[in-house]
Order: C-alpha cells, then structure tokens, then sequence
C-alpha cells in the first residue's frame, strides 16, 4: 500500500501540470483541439488514480480547460472530492474549479453540504475563507437553506477577515433563500457598525444591494448610513452609501432636506473624482425628488452644474486620456438627469454639449445626444438640428448616423411638436433625411411625414408638392439595393399625395410616376398603397378634367389607368392584386362611361369622401365597454350563406376605419360598391362606437377655414422641387430668422403705436416679444395638440413589473424587526434551520463568538429564552396593543412620534438581553433614533445632533430674547451618535478607563462632521415645526436650535448648539472637543467681508485654531456675505475639564462694504458652554445599568422638582432632548436614566413623578459635574 | 453587482474569465469574443465605459474596461457600482498583480491563472467588492501561499521519507 503511494507520488512527478500543459497548448497551435483532446484523456487517467495530489493537479488543469470553453462538468465528482481534501492546497484547488464551473444544476452538490460545513466551522480562516468564497458563487436554495444558520454564525467570528467574508456571502444566501433575510438582518445591521472597517464596508455592500431593489424597506435604516455617510473616510463606503440614498430620496424628500449639506460639503471637500461624482448624482436625485421653488437649492443645483462642467470639459494632464473620456462621460450622463428637472441651469452650456458631439468618442457623442433631446427650445431648434444635420453628413457608421437620426426626429416631434415654429423646414428636413444611404428607419420618417401631413392641416399644401417630388424620384430611393429601408418613405408620399391630391399642382404627372413598372419592384405594402391613391389621384383628375371641354384629357387618364393597373394585378401580393383588379374593373366602368359622355366625376369623388380626423393609438382600448353590451352575442341572426371574410386590409384602411372589419364580397360592380360605401356611412353615422369623421366632405373641406392657415411666407419652391436631393432645409433657418424679425419688428411697431386691435387674417402671427421663448410664434400649428381620445376613455397604467425578478422575494418588510417594539417579533417558523442531526460530528470552532451559541446546542435554548421572553413581554404587551391602537389611528402624528420614542428607548433593553440569548432573535442595535425614522426625518430641519449645548448670554440688548429662547428650546436627540454601542456596553470598565486616558491625550484635528440647520429667527418659542400639523393635545413642545448670540444694525449671529465630535467608533480622542456652529445673517444693505471670529480662550476652554496661528489670532470666517444672505460656520473648541459651566468672551471683526465706502465693525458676544452640553446621549441596557450603579463608585445627589404639570413622557422626552439622556427603563411613573459625559464620566438618573412633583435621583462618578447638570435640569422645567 | 471579470490579450485570447452568473461553456467563450470585439475596436484615448447592450444582462449593465499593454482587464458591473469606482478597483488589481508576481507580465498570467483566481478572490466575492485595500489583500495572499508552501514541503516530506 505505501508503496502504492509512493509510486502515485512519484508518477506525479512526471505529470504535466498547469504550466506544461499551457506550455503545451502553445506550442500546440496547429492542432490545438487535438492537443487539448489528448490532455483531457491524460487528466481523466489521473482522476482515477487514488492520490490525492495528482487529483488535484488535475483538477486545476480542468479550471483552466473551462476558462477556454471546454466543458468539464464531468469532473464534478472528483471536484467534490479535491475540495475535502484536508490539505488546504487542493482544497483551495478544489473550490476554485468548483465555483468556475458548479451551478444549480450541478447534481453532486448536494453532496458538498456537510463538507462546506465543516470548512466553515475549520479553525484554520482560511479554509473557512476558501469556502466561503467558493460558495459565493455555487450556493443553490438548498446549500443556502441548509448553511445560512452556519453562515449567520460566522458573522461574528472573532477574525475581522472571516466576519467581512461571512457579511457579503449573505446577499447571495438571501437571493436563494429569501426566509433567512429577516433573521438575519439584525445581526447584519450590527455589522454596520463593526469595528473593522472591511466588516463595516461589506456589510454596507449587501444592504446597499438589498436596498437598491426595495428601497422602502430600507428607509428605516437612514439615520445609521447617514451617520456613516458624514463619519466614514473609506471612500468605496461612501460611495455605496451615497448611491443607495440617491436611490431612498425620491421615497422620502425629507431625508433629501437632510442630505444637501453634507453632500454639498463632501462635494467641496472631496479630492477623489469618484466620489465627487457620486456626489453629485445623489443631489441631483434629492433636487428631483424635492419640491422645486426651494431657493436654497438653485445654489445646489448650480454646484453640481459647474462640477460638472468641470468633469466634462477639464482634461486632466496626469491622467490616462481615457480616464479623461471617462469623466466627460460621466458628466454628460449627471447632466442629462438634472435636464429633467432643470432644464435652464443645463441649457446654458449648449455650447459644451455640442462641442460633445464633435468627440471622437461614440459613447460621449451619444450621451451629448442625449442631452439636446432636452435642451432644444422653439429658439434654438433649427440651429441645433442644423448641426445635427451636418454631423449626419460627416457620420461614418451607419449606427452613429442612424442614432443621429432617430434623435433629429425625437427632438422635433418631442411633446407634440411643440418647438417646431415652421412645418416647411420639418417637412424639408424629412426629405433631405431620405438621402441617407443604408439606413433603417425609413418607416420612422415615414410615419413622421404621414403625421405632420395629416395633423397639420396647413402644411399639406407644401407636404403635397414635396411628396409628389419625392414620387417623381423615387428611382433614386430605390435604386440601390442598399437602399431598402427608405424605400417605405415611398408609402408615406404616395399615401399624402393620394388623400390630399387636390392640393397637387400637377396630379396628372403625379398619377403617372406612380404607375410606372418600376414601381412593381417595390414591397407589396408599398405597392397596396400606390394603387389605392392612384385611384384616389384619378378621382382628382378626373374632376379637374371633367371641367374642360375637351373630353380626350379625361379619356386618356382612364386609358393610361387601364395600361397600367394590370401590371398590379399580376402582382404576387394579394393585396396588391386585390386593390388593383378591384380599381382596374372601376375604371372600366368609368371610361364606358365617359365614352357615352356622362359626368361621373363627382360620383367617382365621392368613393374617397370624407376627412380623416386622427385617433391616438390606444384610443379605442380606453374606451369601456358600455355596460349591457355583448360583444360576443349575435345582433343579427347569421345569415345563412357564407360569406368570405376578408381580412382588414392593414395598412392605409385601419387608419380611415379604425375598427371595422366587415365582409366583403369578392366581386363587387361599380354599383354596389358604391351603394355599399353609402350604406357603410349610413352605418357608422349611426354607430356610436364609430370615430365620427367631420361631416364636411371633399368638396366642403376645401372650403374649410384650414385653408386660410397656409402658411403665408412664401417661399419659392421652385428650385428645391426642381433639384430633388439638394439641402433646403438651411434656407428656412434664415427664413425663420426673417419670419422672427419682421414678428418682433411688428410688435415693436405696434407697440409705438400702442394699439391693441388683433390684427386680422394672421392668426398665427400674435403679438411677440423679442426675446421671450413663448414669444416665439409657430408659423403653422399642430391642430391635433393632444392625443384623440374618445369620450369617456379611460386612463390607464401599463406599469408592469418583472415578474421574474429574484428580487422580488425580497421585499421583505422589515421595520418591525427593526423596531422590535414586539410588533411582529420572527415567528418560529422564521427562524433559520438549524442542523439537528449528526451535530456530533461537527468540529465545534473554538473561535467561534460567545453570543452565537453553538447550534447544535441551541434547540433547548431557544426554549427558555422564550419563556423569558413572555414573562418579561406581559408587561409590556399590555402597554404596546393600546399604542398600536392609537398609532393606526394615526391623527396625532407628533404625539404619536414621542412616545414611540420612549418606548422603543424603554423597551430595549428588554430586546437587548433576549438578543443576546437567541442566536435567532434580532440582536442590539434597537435605539431611539433608529426605531423611528419618522421622528429622525421630522426633525430634518433642526440639526441632526445634540441641541442647546451652550445657551447664550447675548450681547445686552439680545439677552433677554435669548434667555427665552433656551428656555423654550428643547431639542431632539435623535440621530446623537451611539457610538461605541455595542462594544461599550459589553466591554469593561477597564477599557473605557483606557480610552479615558487615550483621550486626555493630544486631541486630534476637528472631524468633519454635517450638521442642518434650520433657522428660527428667535428662539422659536411658538413654532411648531414638523408637517405642519396641528397637535390637538399633549404636543411635544416645538423645537428649535438657535438662539441668538449676538446682533446689531449690521449683522445677526445665531448659535446653534454645541456638538461633541465623536468618531462612530467610539475612539473618544476627540471627546473633549466641542463644535459650536455659528448662522452669520447679513441685515444690511451692503457687503459684509473679511469677518474674522475670535474668542478671548481661558484657561479651561480654548478656541482651536489652524497650525501656526498665535493663540489670540482670530479666525477668518471661511465666506463674505451678499445682503439678506445667511451663511453657517463652525467652531471648534477644546476643553480641559468638563466638570463646571463655560463662558467664553468673544469678537467678530469685519469690514462693511459700501459702493462708495468700506467700513470696519465689530461685534462682541458671549458664549456660554453648559455641562449638559458635554454629555452624549448613550444607549444603555439595564443589566449593565444596574451593575454600574451596584458599583459603588458613583456619587449621589438628589433634587425636587414642584409644580411640574407636564406628562411624564413629556419630562422624560425635555430631559432626553434637553440634557442628552437616554431612557434605559421605564416603569409607570418611574425611569432610570442614562448618559455619558465626552470624558466618560456616567450619569444615572432616576426620575419618578408623583402628582406634580418630580424627584430625580441622579448618581455620577464626578459630583461638581452632577451637582451642575442638576442645577440645569432644574432650571430647564423651572422655565416652564 | 459585478456580473463578470474578463481579462483577455490584444489578440481576444482569454487569461482569466470569472463569471459570477452561471453560463455555459460556449455562452462564456461567445461572450467573451463579443466583449473583445467591442473593446478591441476602441481608440486609446476614448472613454472606459461601454454601455453592455443585450451581451450581459441588458441595458442595466456597463462594460468599464482598461488596457495595460497587452491585457484588457474588463468589468462588466450593472448601475449598482460606481463606474469610477470600478476604474480605480481595476487599477487596485493590476497593482496588486504586480506586487505579488513581481512586474507581472501577460506571461505570469498566462502560467499561473490559478494564482490570479486566488487573488481576485481576495477583492471581489461572488460578485460583490471584499477589499480594497492593497495591502490587506497582499497579506491576505501571501498568509495563503506561506501555508501552501509549507503543506508542499510536508507533502515532499511524506513521499521520501
């Protein structure tokens, strides 16, 4: 046996391996498949053999056959088998060729379960990494069924590179297996805020891909990205989480309010044009999904414009030319998207975009296409069509021309035709097209010369002689074989020239050129439609014929029609042959007729009466069914002898006789013919389902009072007729601009003269300005504007979505999960399969994490957590059903908003500890801010963190205002960063004694951190700020965040509350900082410049400032401000100790600057730092709680509250907004308290309430810090 | 989503293919002609993004490409990924091929696709982007390739002993 090992071993060292076999495959190029055929009998002997390294050799010889397209699935078994090997080596082999060439269909798959599972759980990460990786791409709904629980446990493993790997494979676990998405999700929006930034990252990755698909279940999760958004500097992070809210916006405008700051900051801040492209898109989705009318966002709007101006037209010299394309290309799509919503600020860089079109790339040539789609205007059309034609010219491929021609159509007849002033130089545009070589989309020109012809009325005259030319020359449409997609615009002219030939200047000519023996050449359809409108065209004929006293004229037309017409006959097209025999039969008639001299013109005319109105294409689906109608039932009995049915002749019948298909005898005489027409009219006259056509018959029509709209510029036709193919259309955009001139020179006319009358006759000439877009007057009108729809049509929606579209099973709901308030806690049922079976046998991984409970021992587990669970919910039921109750009530929208607040903060912790308990169940991560997304999005306009840090202590004469104004100011504390959540309450009181330490080091340089404001001219006493509803009882008590600071005749300084900047993850080096932000309004009339912002520092409190700058330099205010502009800045301080009350002297100094004159002012004013300002509002959980206050280190200190009126909600949400607590329990009448100071020191507070007295027990490591913080607590509800 | 990754010479031969949507065989190989086709055809100097069509998943998806020397390296990603984004990920990889193949050259690809796989697998997972950070991939790689030498070593050991 070892001697059978070594000699497998030995023959492998003979074998080729990957490298001989490439080697070979090279040197193999004549007879390569041979080779390779050759190789695969060589691979297929070392399968059988038992080593396993020579397996393995051949199995990774297979992977690189695949990649050349040679099927290996043959191999699957011995895949499988290389893939358990216990050696890393084969099995990484293994894996690989396994995820290049396993799919669903893969049978032994299903083989690969349990081996997976114990790569999974190997204590080596790499084998767990290696499979892991390897499953991403084969997991099938089984494998995902029966590891997601394996997988969810991994997504605490202790290695960081494990957890990352773990988090990204879920998305394709939940693709195949939707149930495992709403247990999982807790745990993956834990990992959000995981401490490796490549955890953090992938598990943005999955829910950005699950939120893409069904954004509004993800809304709820907005507070936690845009935390991320405005603290994480990994850029692919930002990246991903500005796309996924560019994709929540349009759901929810307010959280777009939100987003322009920060995005707007990051646009200016940001060096990576990745980014700053992202940027950009997103609030250009927010700017379209807001309301428009918001004055603050042109300015937005702006930006992204001029950003984009840049992307487009700046090249880059360091970079890649290509890369340089790339960013134009990138920035022609951005701007096609803010063309939807702001045409203007895009159309004045038409220059740009048509300079676009001249680049050598396609892509960017397209995309510029794109754009003037939306940029044209009734001013600019012609020029730009112009220059679109001339592109046309120079085009070499076929697909770049014929895209530039389907977009020539799409600009003019965009919204009706709405910017085209002059159908002439349409019409001539259409023509000229037809002189493009090969390409395909004649019938699109034809369709749009038919349209203009038949729904504008005045232009049919000049659309008749056109088409009649077009006739003439059809030869040179159809001569070339290459030619054949134009030749349907043959089918448009002959049909205009057909139903409007009494407007042909020469019909005789005309009805020649159609029947000429080249025209059987043509397609059948075409060919149906010449005969149809050559008989039209002799109806005309005759008529005019009939008039002369020479009879031979009308007799030569009838003969030339029974020359030709039997070339028709013989067609091969039925409905050539049909039309033609029918026609020709007629005309037999008629010249019997005519030899016996009577006058049959008239009656001939007759057979083609009546005007052809337009229908809009679906307008006979809208009309309803009226109700008692059958459409099925028989009216009449059916008569007994058959009669042939022919079908509806598609072409130029459906449009005259939109729905009537009615039998038809074969052979049909002149007569009845027309006595059948006469009956048909009858018929549909009193059909009321019919499309009434105008009453007016030929005859009447001419006479219509559409003939006074023919256009009245004259233009001399003579020459583009006579030279058919020649460019004309250049002479109209001249016309058109003498047409404008001499409108505007009129006006201005009449103007002078002042006169008011109408002037008579030229209804199409109105007044006009001389600039103005809508002055530009159309020299023919669209009669048909909107689309013919019957009466009473319906609307309707064709809306429909992919019905395969794996997404779809995703969309879960998942908000109450979040909420976890109890509402649709997972149902057993939910809970991811666990193996049961040989649970034994599997290696239980020593590295796996606490909290995930080793499944095989979790079953009795889950029991008596439940258990737990029920006790502990009875209580809480009780409250939470009469909530529900209210909440679908839904009428006090604000009211219903603060409680949630508190119970989603007091129930938590209660979901805290069954988290912990229950692999299954939703673990942490449930606080305020998240819980309610509706209050975190109301709150949009005040700043998204803390609140009145600092109250203010005005200058003199704003001080009593401003006393107010913090008095009624109390804040939410909704989107206060919980950083250090999760770790924080598990870890140690030694760890945060480290960070204590780490922190009293040197501070780091400001954070960036996104604030919004909103601006409440006074403390805002009496506003009441969210969706402007009216709160009937118990109103929170409105909001706002600035207080005046300072003010005088010049200048208004509001301050917004201080912030402490926090790293999200809890890095507390920068805790003792604290961002003031400063609104700078300018109230007077002049410019104010060069505003320099200084603090007189203390001891205690610094004001930081840039490197280099002395400690009494002032900073300069990083903007200058136009009249009535309002702009914010931020200032950082420093403090030392946090323990008592701030208060900082402080000067602006800047320069007022006049036409004539600049002066310099200055103002001063004070800012006033509270304790309650240092605290950060800190989740907390109960057990850790009251373990902190078992302690013994805390010190106590109590306080009495009288005649407080409020409910205790109401106290509980003022302290929370007020003084950055958060509610960790609350029973009854009765709450404990919880908050962190920037320099950890903890503050518990216990609050009951008893008729109008409050008591709070408040206990904190730091008794000047407590003693403080109760002062302000006391003088919060004092003021109430 | 990255729907595939391709990497082909100047003459459409095939270094690497990954697909992270199951094709078959001879879809693959057509696949990877067309997309050839359409990048092959393009000037230096012109943009990286070629809108996929009807080749991959239809008109959600775009082909962001790049081209060192002899080698295309294309991305065909659907509108979930930042074109840019995946611009500088391409880069990311070459450079992290150079590092652990030492100036990597279309030769090293050509030998030691095994190896190329081994690192992709250290950026992207089943479609979605892992890690971008250069040097946590070339950790993570040659932490790989340590164990693997030493298991060889073990295995030369085992045979002659």
């Amino acid at each position: 046996m070892a001697l059978k090992i070594v000699k497998g071993s030995i023959d492998r060292m003979f074998d080729k391996n990957l490298q001989d076999l490439v080697r070979g495959i090279r040197n193999h190029k004549e007879d390569e498949a041979k080779y390779i055929s050759t190789c695969i009998d060589e691979i297929k002997q070392e399968l059988k053999q038992d080593n396993i390294a020579v397996k393995a050799n051949a199995v990774c010889k297979l992977t690189y056959l695949q990649m050349l397209g040679y099927d290996v699935s043959w191999a699957a078994f011995n895949i499988v088998e290389v893939m358990s090997s216990s050696k890393f080596t084969y099995k990484r082999i293994g894996y690989l060729a396994a995820s290049q060439c396993f799919h669903e269909s893969t049978d032994v798959i299903m083989l690969t379960t349990n081996q997976i599972r114990k790569d999974l759980s190997s204590p080596n990460q790499y084998d767990t990494g290696v499979a892991l990786t390897g499953l991403s791409c084969f997991v099938t709904p089984d494998l995902a069924r029966d590891l997601a629980n394996d997988i969810m446990t991994l997504m605490s493993h202790t290695k960081p590179y494990i957890r990352k790997k773990a988090v990204l494979i879920m998305y394709k676990v939940f693709l195949k297996y939707p149930e495992s998405l709403r247990p999982a999700f807790p745990r993956l929006k834990e990992k959000l805020e995981d401490p490796d930034p490549g955890v953090q990252s992938a598990a943005v990755n999955v829910i950005c891909e699950l939120a893409r698909r069904n954004p509004k279940n993800y809304l709820s999760l907005a507070p936690l990205f845009f935390k991320l958004m405005t603290s994480s500097t990994n850029n692919w992070v930002l990246i991903k989480i500005i796309k996924l809210f560019g994709a929540l916006t349009p759901l929810e405008p307010r959280l777009g309010k939100k987003l322009i700051e920060p995005l707007t900051n990051l646009i200016h801040s940001t060096s990576a044009m990745s980014l700053l492209y992202e940027c950009v898109n997103t609030v250009i989705a927010v700017l379209i999904s807001l309301s428009s009318g918001m004055p603050n966002h042109s300015a937005s709007i702006q930006l992204c414009v001029q950003k984009l101006r840049i992307l487009i037209e700046d090249s880059d010299q360091n970079c890649e030319p290509s890369v340089n394309a790339c960013m134009k290309y990138l920035g022609l799509l951005a701007m096609s998207k803010i063309l939807k919503t702001h045409p203007k600020s895009v159309q004045s860089h038409k220059d740009l975009i048509l300079q676009c079109l001249d680049d050598k790339d396609e892509s960017i040539r397209l995309r510029a296409l794109d754009l003037l789609y939306g940029m044209v205007s009734k001013k600019n059309l012609m020029e730009i069509v112009k220059k679109l034609m001339l592109h046309v010219d120079k085009a070499e491929g076929t697909t770049y021309r014929d895209e530039l021609l389907t977009k020539i159509i799409d600009i003019c007849s965009q919204s009706n035709y709405q910017y085209i002033t002059n159908f002439e130089w349409y019409i001539s545009i259409l023509v000229e097209l037809t002189r493009l070589e090969g390409t395909r989309h004649g019938h699109l020109i034809a369709s749009q010369m038919l349209d203009v012809a038949i729904r504008v009325k005045a232009i049919r005259v000049f659309a008749v002689a056109q088409m009649a030319t077009l006739l003439d020359n059809a030869h040179l449409l159809t001569g070339n074989v290459q030619r054949k997609g134009i030749c349907e615009v043959l089918y448009a002219a002959a049909w205009i020239c057909g139903e409007f030939s009494e407007h042909l200047d020469n019909p005789t000519q005309t009805l020649e050129a159609m029947l000429r023996p080249k025209v059987a050449t043509l397609p059948g359809h075409i060919q149906a439609v010449y005969v149809q409108n050559a008989a039209k065209l002799f109806a005309t004929v005759l008529k005019s014929q009939e008039g002369n006293t020479d009879s031979t004229a009308a007799q030569e037309t009838s003969q030339l029609m029974i020359d030709r017409l039997p070339l028709f006959v013989q067609s091969a097209n039925l409905e050539v042959q049909e039309r033609a025999s029918c026609i020709l039969q007629l005309v037999k008639y008629i010249q019997k007729l005519q030899q016996k001299d009577v006058e049959i013109a008239e009656e001939v005319i007759a057979l083609f009466a009546g005007e052809l109105n337009p229908v809009a294409p679906k307008a006979q689906k809208k009309v309803p069914v009226p109700e008692g109608l059958d459409l099925d039932a028989w009216i009449n009995e059916p008569p007994s002898e058959s009669e042939s049915e022919d079908e509806q002749p598609r072409a130029i019948f459906a449009k005259e006789e939109p729905k009537h298909s009615r039998p038809r005898h074969t052979e049909v005489d002149e007569k009845e013919l027309a006595k059948r027409r006469e009956a048909r009219k009858q018929e549909q006259a009193n059909n009321p389902f019919y499309i009434k056509s105008s009453p007016s018959s030929q005859k009447v029509y001419q006479e219509a009072p559409g003939v006074e709209h023919i256009p009245v510029v004259q233009i001399d036709l003579s020459v583009p007729l006579k030279v058919p193919g020649l460019p004309m259309s250049d002479q109209y955009v001249k016309l058109e601009e003498e047409r404008r001139q001499k409108d505007r020179a009129d006006k201005k006319k009449k103007e002078k003269k002042k006169r008011k009358e109408k002037r008579s006759g030229r209804g199409k000439r109105h007044d006009s300005g001389p600039e103005s877009e809508e002055d530009i007057t159309p020299a023919h009108m669209v009669d048909i504007v909107t689309e013919e729809m019957p009466e009473n049509a319906l609307p309707s929606d064709d809306d429909d979505k992919d019905p395969n579209d794996p997404h779809k099973a995703l969309d879960i709901d998942l908000d109450n999960l979040m909420e976890m308030a109890g509402r649709r806690p997972l149902a057993d049922s939910e809970k991811l399969p666990v193996r049961s079976h040989r649970a034994a046998e599997v290696l239980k991984s020593p590295a796996q994490d606490g909290d995930a409970e080793s499944a095989a021992s979790q079953e009795p587990k889950k029991k008596s957590s439940k258990e737990k669970r029920e006790k502990k919910k009875d209580k809480d039921r009780d409250r939470k059903k009469s909530k529900e109750d209210k909440k679908k009530k839904k009428k006090h929208k604000h009211e219903e908003k603060g409680e949630d607040l508190l119970g989603g903060q007091a129930e938590e912790p209660v979901v805290q500890s069954e988290a912990t308990s229950e692999v299954a169940a939703p673990p942490t991560s449930t606080t305020a801010e998240v819980s309610d997304l509706d209050f975190w999005l109301s709150n949009a306009p005040v700043p998204s963190n803390t609140q009145e840090a600092a109250t203010v202590v005005a200058a003199a004469e704003a001080a009593p205002t401003s006393e107010v104004a913090s008095g009624t100011a109390p804040d939410s504390e909704p989107d206060e960063p919980k950083d250090t959540e999760t770790e924080e309450t598990k870890s140690s009181k030694h760890k945060k004694k480290k960070q204590k330490k780490e922190k009293e080091e040197k501070e780091k340089k400001k954070k960036k951190k996104h604030h919004h404001h909103h601006h409440h001219s006074d403390g805002g006493g009496e506003e009441s700020v969210q969706n402007g509803t009216v709160e009937e009882e118990e109103p929170l008590p409105p909001m706002s965040n600035y207080c005046l600071l300072a003010e005088n005749s010049y200048i208004k300084m509001m301050m917004e509350d201080a912030d402490k900047v926090n790293d999200i993850q809890g890095n507390l080096q920068d805790g003792s900082q604290v961002v003031v932000s400063v609104i700078f309004e300018n109230k007077c009339d002049s410019f104010l410049k060069s505003m320099e912002f200084n603090v007189l520092d203390s001891l205690n409190s610094k004001l930081q400032r840039p490197e280099g700058s002395g400690p009494h330099d002032g900073l300069t205010v990083p903007f200058q401000l136009p009249p009535g502009v309002s702009n914010e800045a931020r200032f950082v301080f420093t403090m030392q100790s946090i323990i008592t009350p701030q208060k900082l002297k402080g000067t602006l100094t800047f320069i007022v600057k006049n036409e004539d004159s600049s002066t310099h002012e200055k103002l001063d004013f004070k800012l006033h730092f509270t304790c309650t300002s240092y605290l950060i509002s800190t989740p907390c959980y109960s057990d850790a709680f009251a373990k902190l206050l078992e302690s013994g280190d805390l010190k106590c200190s109590s306080v009495k509250l009288e005649g407080v009126v409020m409910p205790f909600h109401h106290l509980l949400a003022r302290i929370c907004f007020r003084h950055h607590f958060s509610v960790v329990e609350r029973i009854d009448s009765c709450a404990s308290m919880y908050s962190r100071s920037i320099q950890d020191h903890h503050v518990c507070l216990l609050v009951k309430t008893s008729g109008q007295t409050v008591s709070i027990d408040a206990k904190c490591d730091e008794p000047t810090l407590l003693g403080n913080v109760l002062d302000e607590i006391k003088q919060t509800f004092s003021q109430c | 989503m990255i729907k595939a990754i391709l990497i082909f010479n100047n003459h459409g031969k095939p270094r690497l293919s990954k697909f992270y949507e199951h094709y078959n065989e001879d879809t693959e190989q057509q696949i990877i002609r067309e997309t050839f086709h359409l990048v092959s055809k393009r000037d230096e100097n012109v943009c990286n993004f070629l809108e996929g069509g009807m080749l991959i998943g239809g008109s959600d998806y775009k082909l962001i490409y790049r081209h060192y020397a002899t080698l295309y390296f294309v991305f065909c990603v659907d509108s979930s990924e930042s074109e840019l984004g995946i611009l500088d990920l391409i880069q990311v990889f070459v450079e992290t091929l150079d590092k652990c193949f030492e100036n990597v050259c279309e030769l090293d690809l050509i030998f030691h696709v095994d190896k190329v796989h081994n690192i992709l697998a250290e950026m992207v997972m089943g479609g979605m982007v892992l890690e971008t950070n250069m040097n946590e991939i070339i950790t993570q790689v040659d932490a790989q390739n340590k164990m693997e030498k030493s298991e060889v070593s073990l295995t030369l050991f085992d045979i002659y002993s």
